[in-house]
């Protein structure tokens, strides 16, 4: 079955504007929507507890160490930090060593089902567990496909991908959050450098003052700097003025 | 149905033949507008600064706004 790059397939039981990682998400750990919530649940404890631990170490015992330990509790604090981003960015990859409640890890050596525009065909279908019913459409789809009606070609195209090109291309108002975000960064840092003139810049240099730019222009006047297409060719040496 | 065979062969020639000449003419284009409009008025601009330069005069005139260390103004 080749995914159609231009069919809009409106199937009621689907849901046709997923985010982009629910797909990856559901093919790998089933559809089972009771095991995604009780391991984020787990997620967020581990993570927390994580980052406590790692304000333990790098807070209370910076101050006390000396540079070996210091360097062992760095050395500690950056694996628990690269426990916690795995904990807060992975969700179905897990770590086999959190036991029984969370689901299966992605096995990323076997072929594994993608939505994306450059892989039409991903390496194997999208849905791997069959209900009955499914079985017998995939037996009725070995044989000719003109006697199939369109609701069974709508389940199969279903049972072999998740999105279809127009679903997986559809454009969301990300860019507006990112704009946000974007000019808001911008007014913070503005803030911050208002601040820092204020109190952390050193006075000015003399050779900007007022009185010393227009001594400057004088000397400049009176060496003939670039007096044939420049500085000094602009001005009027026999009026004392600008031309 | 049957589709017609797509180019295989002379797609960079083809691109060359197209966008060389373009190039050639913009390129030519450019250094005309750079001689006329810049090297000639500047070459005109020295000239004409020179045609009537007193060397002595403006030499008086800096030193007597005193910005030369090996003479100083008449004056002192």
């Amino acid at each position: 079955m080749v995914r159609s790059p231009f069919l809009s397939l409106s199937s009621p039981s689907h849901p046709a504007s997923l985010p982009p990682t629910s797909c990856f998400l559901l093919s790998v750990g089933g559809d089972k929507k009771s095991k995604e919530e009780t391991g984020d649940g787990l997620n967020r404890t581990f993570s927390v507890v994580a980052l406590w631990l790692l304000h333990l170490l790098t807070v209370h015992f910076h101050s006390q160490t000396t540079t070996m330990l210091r360097l062992t509790a760095g050395r500690v604090g950056s694996l628990v930090a690269r426990r916690a981003t795995v904990a807060l960015t992975t969700s179905s990859a897990r770590m086999a060593s959190h036991g029984h409640e969370v689901s299966e890890a992605a096995d990323m050596s076997k072929p594994m089902y993608w939505d994306r525009r450059e892989i039409p065909l991903p390496d194997k279908r999208y849905k791997d567990i069959l209900t009955p019913a499914d079985e017998s459409l995939k037996e009725k789809e070995k044989g000719p496909w003109g006697q199939l009606s369109n609701e069974e070609k709508l389940a199969l195209y279903r049972l072999s991908f998740c999105q279809t090109y127009p679903e997986m291309n559809q454009s969301s108002s990300e860019w507006k959050t990112v704009v946000a975000g974007v000019l808001y960064c911008i007014g913070l840092t503005g803030l911050v450098i208002i601040w820092q003139a204020a109190y952390v810049s050193p006075p000015a240099p003399r050779t900007l003052d007022a009185e010393w730019q227009a001594k400057q222009v004088k000397r400049m006047l009176d060496m003939r700097v670039s007096p044939i297409e420049g500085f000094a060719a602009k001005w009027d040496y026999e009026k004392g003025q600008w031309k | 149905m049957s589709l017609q065979k797509p180019l295989m062969r002379g797609l960079l020639a083809k691109r060359l033949r197209f966008h060389v000449p373009i190039a050639f003419a913009l390129s030519m284009l450019a250094a005309v507008g750079w001689k006329y409009g810049v090297t000639e008025p500047r070459k005109q601009a020295y000239a004409d600064f020179y045609k009537h330069y007193d060397a002595v005069k403006e030499f008086t005139g800096m030193r007597e706004a005193g910005v030369f260390e090996s003479v100083r103004p008449t004056g002192e």
